[in-house]
């Protein structure tokens, strides 16, 4: 009876020889088409730096101002403009201007990547069902598997530097958009949609007038969920040599610094909390014509 | 009002479920709506029907919840594909329309009110009577100007900037009756309207409804479960039971002679006196004594004339012509007269 509490086991060299092949299979694989792939995200590294050194360059009253009228204009609230203007003023007070400003590059381009990808996607999963059926299980991929998996493979493509780093944040923080994009535009009420129908609505003008403008305060949560994943994706992204908030939080990690990290982490909280009420108002915002009572 | 007919329904058939094509041979067999479900999990949701639709009349398509009669409807405009049989419109084939001919069909030939109104939440009153017009590619001060004379017709001006949610039922459903308005389509197809419309407000849309047609001469199809509404707003009425039509006539015809048992339930609680006219119960031999009264008087007003008059007697007239007599005893028992 040992087949019982010994578990049928591949051969250790068999196993070796697999790993070996799925390795050598990569390397292959990155050696013929790193450079094409690292030639295909070339304009998106030159945007990043580009928009990195814009944030640099630019005077700092000017960028908070720009923060502080984002804040007003998504949210229309005063308190919000003055606490994210102060937040700022602090955060550059104890010297993590310039951190901050290279965090805010990435998940800017992080999040701008993620919707020109995720809401295409988000469209035609929810045009077909079998389109749904094959993303849905790469989502949970994405979102469940451990950062530190795919950073193997990204390194390996594109080496250390920004954009394996961009890849890595957009893997994570993609799903949540697609996913609520699809979600809006399926919860979209059929009656409506019948009504386009039967006025000889398009697929485009369904789609353009009806299903997108009632998806939007979905599809807001879901920009949402993805600035602030991407937020989270900061220090890990340092591993593999973006530059920002994350890149002090792991120095103080290796030294044991702990003001070091309190002060970046807290940074990158700060970050978080703006970026969050923002875009969380501003989908409140758009969907007032929902939930105002009725006049009489 | 010529009688040329608009809309041909013929030998209409629709199963729901997995193979309805396959059904199509035991439904043509006299297989029942409840032995298809029971037996091969299909739905029967029309079963052969006929439809003749006259240019500028009202056709009320009456029937309760199950059965078909918004399922009929959407065939017209091809909501709903059918199992089998034909939808004509002015001579056309709307089923052999290709997808592109279909769209043009809807945008300029037929519109439709839905009973839940069907709105678009994030556009204003303007925008969506305007909605149709969008969507044929008419923008800006023409797609305005339209707008704007039936938004005034259905009595909402001062509400064009509003939101349809902060809207009372009655006044979404007259943006809804202003946007199938304003494409200028011949035909309305109308999904129980006024279903979702409390009575007084329903009463009144019946007449907005009315009053649009005398000067508007449309081919209507009008859905309801209400029988006072289909006597009172239909040139035609068809019943419907289980997907099969089992009876089409005008409301005299349906009160005075139900095809069957199952109409007769339904006009048992009607108010006779507010329906019959006193046409369709007079005696044809003119006799000239007592009132005139027009052929189309329903029997309630002619008992009020003939009994003020204290003669007993009235004259039934068409067109200042008589055509027969009609007496308090004729008048009583067509009221009275228990089915």
């Amino acid at each position: 009876m040992d087949w019982l509490h010994e578990f049928p086991v591949m051969e250790r060299q068999e196993l070796r020889d697999l790993k070996k092949a799925i390795d050598g299979g990569f390397r292959d694989f990155s050696r013929a088409y790193g450079e094409e792939l690292e030639n295909f995200f070339e304009p998106l590294l030159q945007f990043l730096v580009w928009f990195e050194k814009l944030l640099l360059a630019c005077p700092w009253p000017i960028i908070i101002f720009v923060i502080a009228a984002l804040a007003w204009l998504g949210s229309r609230s005063w308190a919000l403009a003055i606490g994210s203007s102060i937040s700022f003023l602090v955060i550059g007070y104890l010297g993590m201007w310039d951190d901050t400003m290279a965090t805010l590059a990435i998940i800017s381009v992080a999040t701008m990547v993620c919707i020109a990808v995720g809401i295409p996607i988000g469209i035609s999963m929810a045009r077909s069902n079998r389109v749904q059926s094959l993303i849905t299980p790469v989502l949970d991929v994405m979102q469940t598997i451990p950062s530190f998996v795919y950073l193997i493979p990204c390194v390996m493509l594109l080496g250390i530097g920004k954009v394996p780093g961009l890849l890595a944040v957009c893997i994570y923080a993609l799903p949540p958009l697609v996913r609520l994009t699809n979600l809006g535009i399926r919860l979209v009420d059929r009656e409506v949609l019948e009504a386009a129908d039967a006025f000889g609505a398009s697929y485009r003008q369904k789609l353009l007038g009806v299903q997108l403008p009632l998806a939007l305060p979905n599809i807001f949560a879901g920009i949402n969920q993805t600035i602030m994943m991407s937020l989270a994706m900061v220090v890990i992204a340092s591993m593999i040599g973006v530059k920002g908030l994350g890149v002090p939080v792991l120095r103080a990690i290796s030294n044991q610094y702990l003001a070091l990290g309190l002060m970046n982490g807290l940074a990158i909280v700060a970050l978080a909390i703006i970026f969050d009420r923002i875009s969380q108002k501003f989908g409140q915002n758009i969907q007032k014509h929902r939930t105002s009572d009725h006049d009489f | 009002m010529t009688s040329d007919v608009k809309i041909e329904i013929k030998n209409l058939y629709k199963v729901f479920g997995n193979n309805p094509v396959a059904m199509m041979e035991l439904v043509k067999s006299g297989t029942s709506k409840q032995e298809l479900l029971d037996e091969y999990g299909h739905v029967l949701g029309l079963k052969n029907v006929n439809i003749e639709i006259s240019a500028r009349h009202i056709q009320v398509i009456m029937g309760l919840s199950g059965s078909g009669k918004s399922t009929l409807i959407r065939h017209i405009n091809r909501l709903i594909e059918p199992t089998a049989g034909n939808v004509i419109v002015d001579g056309q084939d709307v089923l052999a329309m290709t997808r592109l001919e279909l769209q043009e069909f809807r945008r300029s030939k037929a519109s439709m009110v839905f009973q839940r109104f069907a709105l678009l939440p994030h556009r204003s009153v303007a925008d969506n009577v305007a909605y149709g017009l969008h969507i044929q590619g008419i923008k800006g001060e023409e797609a305005e100007k339209r707008s704007q004379r039936w938004i005034e017709r259905v009595g909402l001006t001062g509400y064009e900037s509003h939101y349809t949610s902060q809207l009372s039922g009655g006044m979404q459903q007259r943006v809804g009756l202003a946007r199938a308005l304003a494409t200028d389509a011949e035909i309305l197809l109308m999904d129980e309207p006024f279903s979702a419309l409390d009575p007084l407000i329903r009463k009144d849309m019946q007449e907005i409804l009315l009053g649009l047609q005398t000067e508007l001469q449309k081919t209507i199809i009008f859905i309801t479960h209400d029988l006072d509404e289909a006597l009172h707003l239909g040139n035609s009425i068809a019943i419907l039971r289980d997907g099969e039509v089992i009876q089409i006539g005008t409301a005299q015809q349906i009160v005075m002679d139900p095809a069957d048992d199952y109409i007769k339930d339904f006009i048992k609680d009607i108010n006779r006196g507010r329906v019959i006219q006193v046409s369709s119960i007079m005696n044809t031999t003119v006799s000239n004594t007592g009132p005139q009264i027009e052929g189309d008087t329903v029997l309630e007003d002619a008992l009020q004339a003939i009994s003020n008059s204290g003669s007993g007697v009235g004259t039934v007239t068409k067109d200042g012509k008589a055509i027969g007599s009609v007496n308090l005893d004729t008048i009583i028992s067509a009221l009275s007269r228990q089915i």
